[in-house]
């Protein structure tokens, strides 16, 4: 008894500390960005546009242009992501084709970024012509988050107990219906949460977006979506490493750093909670 | 009038039904007993087609409603089964409002008009004898409710479609004894506007609400006849070993 307590006192001391240890990763970035950063957040940072070579001034055009890029890329992913769902999980059944599709989109969400930057610059850039463009953009980012929200979106839809479907169908409802009556509504703070999800993603990601979209410097907002637009996550790539005084920039890269990081982080938080307000209002 | 004609089916290889014969007449409860997996709940779920949701099945012989054959290539799935309605072993409420959860099966047929549907919930919910429970928390979710309302609520769920059968798979296998009886009265008084027909695990409940007991084993009809005459006088060996429980 006395060696199984003693046992059980050291493995639980050993998750307490890996536990403690992550979290613990998590607020030293976060408290670093914060302390470093903090400092140059104010109205004007957040939106005006880089003066001086970038060596001042704000990033309200990258601001915009992760906005445009994450509304671009999920207007064509989510729609796209959540039928091929539905289509897998409500229509297909379980043949080779179903498990074939899905071992590629699973294989699609483990493709570097880089490699959809490429793919996006030689398809949209190129291709068909659609220039440095938030079209462009938005296919690319597009496609790198597909996998992800038919992945969330097929564990919410298979989430959902059969007997409510069956309820459904007994009762003369067609299929479609049934989807779109009982197992939509049901999977739905699921299927939210998987594009919040994505939407973080998109945010955050710069590879993709590196020959497709991103503007180096591009004080002025985009007119349509063949625009080019600054990005967040390239601006701070660019004001890192290769800006025109590095040293002078560094608190700006900081400050960019915060905002991103607390975009994702509130879409994170947002999928939280939208998940628990939508998950009571429908099961109560 | 329910009847099968030499019906056979089979799951892929595995033949659960061999050779039924039998016709239900309209207003009358007809049970089917037997031990697990001897083919009761799957021929019930011939008649709303219901096990043409599981892949790999197939049918041979005639199943007919009122004279017509039901898999048929003209018959339409969704309109047999607003015909033929059904209750299953759990409750299975929708995530919806208790007026909703009734007013579904209208409202996927096309029903739009308000005050039609509020008197359809409401005799649908009197028929089902739940309307007095419920009729003050009408946009309460269905889940609040106890598992035996839960079922009343599916049940007359089923009856606001009108149908003019309804199939009962266990329906108070899952519920406590009062529930249990609350639904074998529900029963008892649907029978003069519906014909029904009842799989269940429990003797005494086929013995109380039936008039018509059949009894499967190993996918055959061993025997169908009036109940009492099936408890008090079976024909068979096998029927007379069942129901006084020396089984196998």
């Amino acid at each position: 008894m006395r060696f199984n307590q003693l046992n059980q006192l050291i493995a639980f001391s050993i998750f307490r500390i890996l536990g403690a240890l992550i979290v613990g990763f998590l607020l030293l970035i976060l408290g670093f960005i914060i302390w470093q950063g903090v400092g140059v957040i104010s109205w004007d940072f957040l939106t005006t546009a880089p003066t001086d070579g970038m060596t001042a001034g704000g990033i309200y055009p990258a601001i915009v242009g992760t906005l445009y890029l994450v509304i671009g890329s999920m207007f064509i992913a989510f729609p796209l992501g959540v039928m091929s769902a539905i289509y897998t999980v409500e229509y297909a059944g379980n043949g080779k084709i179903v498990r074939f599709i899905r071992v590629m989109t699973n294989n699609l969400g483990s493709i570097p970024s880089i490699i959809f930057g490429l793919f996006g610059m030689a398809l949209f850039v190129n291709s068909l012509g659609f220039g440095d463009s938030i079209i462009a953009g938005s296919f690319t980012l597009g496609l790198l988050v597909l996998p992800l929200i038919i992945r969330t979106t097929e564990e919410a839809l298979k989430a959902i107990p059969d007997h409510f479907r069956t309820g459904s169908l007994a009762l003369g409802a067609s299929k479609l219906q049934t989807i779109h009556r009982v197992v939509l509504p049901m999977a739905f703070p699921n299927i939210i949460t998987g594009l919040i999800l994505s939407i973080g993603r998109v945010s955050g990601e710069t590879a993709p977006i590196l020959f497709t979209v991103a503007a180096y410097f591009l004080p002025k907002l985009p007119e349509s979506i063949f625009d080019q637009v600054m990005a967040l996550p390239y601006h701070l790539y660019v004001i890192a490493t290769s800006g025109t005084d590095l040293e002078a920039t560094r608190p700006i890269a900081y400050g960019t750093a915060l905002v991103l990081i607390a975009i994702v982080l509130g879409m994170n938080l947002l999928a939280s909670f939208l998940r628990r307000y939508f998950g009571k209002r429908i099961n109560v | 009038m329910i009847e099968a004609k030499q019906v056979n089916f089979y799951y892929g290889d595995f033949q659960a039904l061999k050779d039924i014969n039998m016709r239900i007449e309209p207003h009358t409860v007809t049970a089917f007993i037997g031990p697990s997996g001897c083919g009761k709940s799957t021929f019930l779920r011939l008649f709303n087609r219901m096990n043409d949701l599981i892949p790999g099945t197939h049918l041979t012989g005639e199943c007919l409603i009122d004279g017509e054959d039901i898999y048929h290539k003209s018959v339409e799935i969704d309109a047999l089964r607003k015909k033929v309605g059904m209750v299953f072993q759990k409750p299975n409420p929708f995530p919806k409002t208790i007026f909703e959860n009734v007013a579904y099966g209208l409202r996927v047929n096309g029903i739009g008009d308000r005050k039609y549907i509020n008197r359809r919930v409401e005799e649908s919910l009197r028929d089902a004898a739940l309307w007095d429970e419920v009729k003050d928390k009408l946009k309460k979710s269905a889940f609040e409710l106890s598992g035996g309302q839960q079922q009343r609520l599916c049940i007359a769920r089923a009856l606001a479609i009108s149908p003019s059968i309804l199939l009962m798979d266990e329906p108070a296998s899952a519920l406590d004894p009062v529930s249990t009886s609350k639904i074998e009265e529900l029963i008892y008084h649907l029978k003069k506007d519906y014909t029904l027909v009842i799989v269940t695990h429990n003797m005494q409940q086929a013995a109380r609400v039936s008039d018509k007991t059949g009894f499967f084993m190993l996918g055959e009809l061993i025997e169908f006849s009036e109940t009492r005459k099936m408890f008090l006088n079976p024909e068979k060996e096998q029927t007379q070993n069942y129901i006084t429980g020396r089984f196998g």
